[in-house]
C-alpha cells in the first residue's frame, strides 16, 4: 500500500506540511518495501487549482492515503471518489520519520 | 430582496446512476420532458426509505434542519410519484449540495481521517492502527481546533481557589464556596 504524505522538505526530518495543494513535497512511502521517494511540488507557486493538480499527481502514483494537516473544499470530492483515505493530523511539528513510524506501528 | 442563502446539504453517498427512463410504453409518445431530482433529494430518499431513517436523524446526516429536511423529502416523493404516473424519465442532477464522507477523529494520534469505501465500517484507524477511535462531524466545529475557553478556570482573588470553568456561566456570577467572594476568569494562556 502506498501513502501519500506531505512535507515542508526533502529529508526525513522535514516537517509534515500543514498545506495540501502546495506543499513543498510529497513523500510517496510504500508500506512493503518501505521505500519513500520525494516528488518536489510542481504547484507550489500555481496562482489556483493546486488543489486539484496536486491530487492528479497524487492519483497518478495509485496512492491508497493522504496524510497532510488540511484538505481544501475542492479536494475532499475529488478524494471521495477517488476512495483515497485522507488522513488529518494537526501537528505541524511532527517529522516525517516519526509519521512513517506510527504508520507501520 | 434577494431571498435567504440556502444552507449547503450534505451527501453522503451520491448515486450511481444519471437518471432512470421508463420503458415499455403502449403508445410511443413523442419524447416527454424529464422530471429533474436533486442531490438532496436523492439522498433524502435514500436516508429515510432506503436506510429507514426517521426524518430527525436523517436531517442530522445532511446537517439541515428537520423541517428542512421534511420538505426536501416531501418533494422527492411528488416528484417521484409525478414520473411514474406521467411516465416521464427521471434525471438526477443539481441541487445545493457538496459531498463528504464520515469522518472519524483518533484518540491515539490525535488525527482525523475518513472512510473511502462507503460500504465497509472503518476498524482501526488509518494511521496508527488503533481502534480507539470516535465519530467526527466536521460541520459547525470551525472553532474546534483553537477553543480553549473551554479549559479556563475561574479564580477566587480572595482565597486564590481555582475551578473548572463551566462554559455558558460567566465566571463573575460564580461565587467561591470558601469566602463567598465573586469569582474572576482566568485564561489558559495567561495561566501557563
Amino acid at each position: 500500500m502506498k501513502i501519500a504524505i506531505t512535507s515542508t522538505g526533502n529529508t526525513l526530518d522535514s516537517t509534515l506540511d500543514q498545506r495540501f495543494g502546495r506543499c513543498a513535497f510529497f513523500v510517496i512511502y510504500d508500506t512493503e518495501s518501505k521505500a519513500t521517494e520525494f516528488i518536489p511540488n510542481p504547484n507550489l507557486e500555481a496562482e489556483s487549482g493546486a488543489g486539484p493538480a496536486s491530487v492528479q499527481l497524487i492519483a497518478s502514483r495509485n496512492v491508497n492515503k493522504v496524510v497532510s494537516g488540511e484538505f481544501g473544499m475542492k479536494i475532499k470530492p475529488i478524494f471521495d471518489s477517488l476512495k483515497i483515505q485522507m488522513i488529518i493530523l494537526k501537528e505541524p511539528e511532527k517529522t516525517i520519520k516519526e509519521i512513517i513510524r506510527i504508520l507501520n506501528h | 430582496m434577494s431571498p435567504r442563502l440556502k444552507r449547503l446539504r450534505k451527501v453522503l453517498s451520491p448515486p450511481t446512476v444519471k437518471g432512470f427512463k421508463p420503458f415499455g410504453q403502449d403508445v410511443v409518445i413523442d419524447k416527454k420532458e424529464p422530471i429533474i431530482i436533486y442531490y438532496e433529494e436523492y439522498e433524502a430518499l435514500r436516508l429515510c426509505d432506503y436506510d429507514k431513517l426517521n426524518h430527525h436523524q436523517a436531517s442530522v446526516f445532511m446537517s439541515v434542519s428537520r423541517p428542512t429536511f421534511t420538505r426536501v423529502y416531501a418533494s422527492v416523493r411528488q416528484k417521484i410519484a409525478m414520473a411514474f404516473v406521467e411516465s416521464r424519465p427521471m434525471l438526477i442532477e443539481g441541487g445545493k449540495v457538496y459531498f463528504d464522507s464520515d469522518w472519524y477523529h483518533c484518540n491515539t494520534c490525535h488525527c482525523y481521517f475518513n472512510n473511502p469505501e462507503k460500504n465497509v465500517a472503518i476498524t482501526v484507524c488509518g494511521l496508527c492502527g488503533s481502534q480507539d477511535f470516535i465519530n467526527f462531524d466536521f460541520d459547525n466545529t470551525e472553532n474546534y481546533f483553537d477553543d480553549d475557553r473551554a479549559n479556563d478556570i475561574c479564580i477566587c482573588p480572595n482565597c486564590g481557589l481555582k475551578k473548572q470553568h463551566q462554559l455558558g456561566i460567566p465566571c463573575s456570577e460564580e461565587i467561591c464556596p470558601v469566602c463567598q467572594n465573586v469569582m474572576k476568569r482566568k485564561r489558559k494562556n495567561e495561566y501557563k
